[in-house]
């Protein structure tokens, strides 16, 4: 979990950079290419992985199989990256990321992970009383559906894959994608056809 | 952000790691968590969760071989550990939760004992 920022928080940080760069850790450009990584990073490229799941078997067995290297497939460069594991989710089973010791999240194929899912709200009460959690994003689970609560505690960084929603049939991989939000990658929301589309 | 933030798998073993040694544990082992407690003891950074220690479970898989980062944080030589993904139900360990539920936890090798050996105290 990052310490808040304080007034000093700049001057610090530069000092940090000077000595990495000086005991030639770390070169300008190092950082340069890291940034640029992190900042591309966004839940499109995790919306991206489920959306292609959802229509290509082979694809989903590799994505599950092994996320790091679907990862790469997308053009996420995982080096230096915790490895990905992928968690399926089926009619009776919903799995919930959460970190209950700092913040563990996939940011290769995520990005920044939002405020709340640092919050010691919800990491403490994600694995105490995951549907209580669940029932604040008005995430209700059908009858028979057991949770599967991931506590992401070391080396691994987990994505959820979750159930293709019904009144998607036919649909592209682009429409597919815009309906897996950040939340539904981690669990605490699900796939959801917006009204009009499901009209449609 | 964490001194375990940022590792990887591809991390090359310290000199003198030895080679990897058999899992101890095979997938649908009963598995114990250890009921220690090294924050009384001293400074420590401990990727096992307070609420599974001494807790009893089902080993799920190896998620592989990862350097022990209760040595990493404090810049020692940090030999690689198997890691594993295990199973618990999520009642009794919370009262809140429902019978089927479960939380599937990573903890490292040396944090499991077989179940077998203990009394059944869970």
């Amino acid at each position: 979990m990052s310490a808040p920022a304080r007034s000093d928080s700049p001057a610090r940080l530069e000092a940090l950079i000077g000595a990495l760069k000086a005991k030639s850790i770390l070169t300008e450009e190092e950082l340069a290419a890291r940034q640029a990584q992190t900042d591309r990073a966004s839940p499109e490229i995790g919306a991206r992985m489920v959306a292609r799941a959802w229509l290509d078997p082979e694809w989903r067995r590799r994505l599950l199989s092994d996320g790091s290297a679907a990862a790469e497939a997308m053009g996420v460069s995982m080096a230096g990256a915790p490895p990905l594991g992928v968690l399926e989710d089926t009619p009776q089973r919903h799995h919930l990321v959460v970190c209950t010791l700092c913040s563990c999240y996939p940011r290769a194929v995520l990005g920044y992970p939002p405020h709340w899912y640092k919050s010691f709200g919800f990491r403490a009460r994600s694995v105490r009383d995951p549907r209580g959690v669940l029932a604040e994003w008005g995430t209700v689970l059908p009858e028979g559906v057991d949770i599967r609560v991931v506590d992401s505690t070391a080396d691994y960084r987990w994505m959820v894959l979750p159930l293709r929603p019904d009144g998607t049939e036919g649909w592209s991989e682009d429409q597919l994608a815009a309906i897996v939000t950040r939340d539904a990658l981690v669990g605490v929301a699900l796939p959801k056809v917006p009204p009009a589309a499901a009209a449609a | 952000m964490t001194p375990a933030e940022g590792t990887s798998a591809a991390a090359s073993d310290p000199p003198g790691d030895p080679a990897p040694a058999q899992p101890r544990f095979p997938p649908g082992t009963r598995v114990q968590v250890r009921d220690d407690w090294p924050e009384r003891r001293g400074p420590c950074h401990i990727r096992t969760p307070h609420y599974l220690r001494g807790r009893t479970g089902t080993v799920q898989r190896l998620l592989g071989r990862f350097a022990n980062p209760e040595d990493l944080a404090f810049a020692r030589p940090a030999p690689k550990r198997a890691l594993y993904h295990v199973l618990f139900e999520q009642p009794p360990i919370w009262d809140e939760g429902r019978p089927g539920d479960e939380l599937l936890v990573e903890i490292f090798e040396h944090w499991l004992e077989p179940a077998e050996a203990m009394k059944e105290a869970v």
